[in-house]
């Protein structure tokens, strides 16, 4: 598992990146009540804005960790968004990407980086 | 309250906030519980369901003694406070010149004096504007010694009864003087979260004492701003600085209900209050824009600032959101805000532009809940 400054996490299945975000930014955010997911089979670039989390406090965006295409996203968040809060490395994931350059994924922190980000 | 060495003041529960695990945060100049250990969406749920303990001490006690009190205050607001009865309060606001709202506040008539709760981010203003505009023979005289208690929910009358066996007897908007351990207590059968309940004024010094009396009570949770917020505005409730300043007159903030018939045209004690000219015209011939309830489609809330068109592309904003969050009573997101009269209709669908989308909401009655007070 891999983790961006944005705290997200990234997790590599086969040619394929997950991703969600962190059980310290579920806290931080508190109580989810809405998750904007981007369609299927958007390419995307570095950065792009590409989901909402909305909070009982605030909206956050997701950004594209890195450049590829959207090729699954986590329905099962629109209905119940809670889940980001109970499950946010597990059932939460938020959507699926297809990456070409999977070495630019070695370049986020590990675990143990994290933590030390977070403090 | 004791310097928190930035320049935030607390209040006197500051310590058992800590203890009880709140998260802190900077409100109207002071340090104050946004959420504790539950969370916002849970202690929503549980006002809601069973009984919520607020910490509003920061909010402004202010006594008005002297003769003709309730005649002098009259020249400040526009509702009837010499027609209140003691051991009554209601709701009241202070004009400006144009019609506009200086800020929204209870009062209390406690027999030889009158008792107000005023915002907490209005208090010093208030504070001047009645020492400046009331008569010599007025005195103000703001409370520093007490601290302020909400008790809100189904389960506040039997927890509250279980300290003071009395306040079964209140009905909404009663105010009485009780005992608790020998302590005077200042309290009304009001709050601000559609539900029934208490707001207690007690001694700043027994104020963690009767606190951690009732929390120890299984119904009753400690409750942070941040429910307080989203209580409120599925209430229907203004927040002062959002949903009602100096730029909307009470009309048009649907507040005309808190001008009793005595101060409108044709009443015995018609006008004399700031603003009267613009303020009776609306009441009369209807404002130009209306605040209104708003049920975004969709799950996303629609907050604060956003602008609202009458189409779902082009043209130029009609209103704008002053408060909106998701109703975790609800189910779904609510918002209030100011939309010309012709779109103000209930079911009239106009659309708040979110991150360069537009996003459809159909404008609803307010309270978007049924109030549970106890009449």
């Amino acid at each position: 598992m891999k983790y961006t400054e944005e705290h997200e996490w990234l997790r590599v299945e086969g040619d394929l990146v997950v991703v969600g975000i962190t059980e310290h930014a579920a806290e931080q955010l508190g109580d989810v009540v809405f998750v904007e997911l981007p369609a299927r089979e958007t390419k995307v670039a570095k950065d792009d804005e590409i989901v909402v989390i909305e909070s009982v406090k605030a909206a956050s965006d997701i950004l594209a960790p890195v450049e590829g295409e959207i090729v699954e996203i986590n329905e099962a968040l629109t209905d119940n968004p809670g889940l980001v809060n109970e499950d946010p490395l597990g059932e939460a994931w938020i959507f699926k990407m297809k990456v070409e350059d999977m070495d630019a994924i070695d370049a986020f922190m590990d675990e143990d980086e994290y933590k030390d980000f977070i403090g | 309250m004791a310097d928190s060495g930035s320049d935030l003041a607390r209040t006197v529960l500051y310590d058992l906030h800590a203890e009880l695990g709140a998260k802190m945060v900077p409100f109207a100049g002071y340090e104050m519980p946004v959420q504790y250990s539950m969370g916002v969406l849970k202690e929503h749920l549980h006002t809601r369901a069973h009984a919520g303990l607020f910490d509003v001490s920061h909010m402004g006690q202010v006594i008005l003694r002297g003769a003709g009190v309730a005649e002098a205050l009259e020249a400040l607001v526009p509702v009837s406070v010499a027609g209140l009865k003691e051991g009554r309060q209601r709701y009241a606001l202070f004009t400006n010149e144009d019609g506009g709202i200086l800020d929204d506040f209870m009062v209390a008539n406690r027999g030889d004096h009158l008792f107000l709760v005023v915002n907490a981010a209005r208090k010093a203003h208030d504070i001047a504007h009645l020492r400046g505009k009331l008569p010599d023979s007025v005195l103000v005289e703001p409370i520093e010694d007490r601290a302020l208690i909400a008790l809100q929910g189904p389960a506040a009358e039997g927890a509250l009864a279980l300290l003071i066996p009395e306040v079964g007897e209140m009905r909404f908007m009663d105010v009485a003087t009780h005992a608790w351990e020998g302590e005077e207590l200042w309290i009304s059968r009001s709050g601000y979260t559609g539900e029934d309940g208490f707001e207690i004024s007690v001694p700043a010094r027994r104020a963690e004492g009767f606190a951690r009396a009732l929390l120890a009570m299984e119904p009753v949770a400690p409750i942070g701003l941040g429910a307080r917020d989203s209580l409120r505005l599925e209430a229907g409730l203004c927040l002062y600085g959002h949903d009602i300043d100096t730029t909307t007159t009470p009309v048009e903030a649907g507040l005309g209900w808190a001008i009793q018939k005595v101060r409108r045209r044709g009443g015995d004690r018609a006008g004399g209050f700031p603003g009267a000219e613009r303020v009776l015209r609306e009441l009369d011939e209807g404002p130009a824009r209306r605040r209104v309830g708003l049920r975004p489609e969709g799950r996303a809330p629609m907050r604060e600032g956003v602008e609202l068109f009458d189409t779902d592309a082009g043209g130029t904003p009609v209103g704008r959101v002053t408060s909106g969050a998701f109703g975790p009573s609800i189910g779904a997101p609510v918002a209030m805000g100011y939309l010309p009269a012709a779109l103000a209709d209930e079911g009239t669908r106009v659309f708040g532009e979110m991150r360069g989308k537009r996003h459809a909401a159909t404008v609803s009655g307010l309270p978007f809940r049924p109030a549970a007070y106890r009449k």
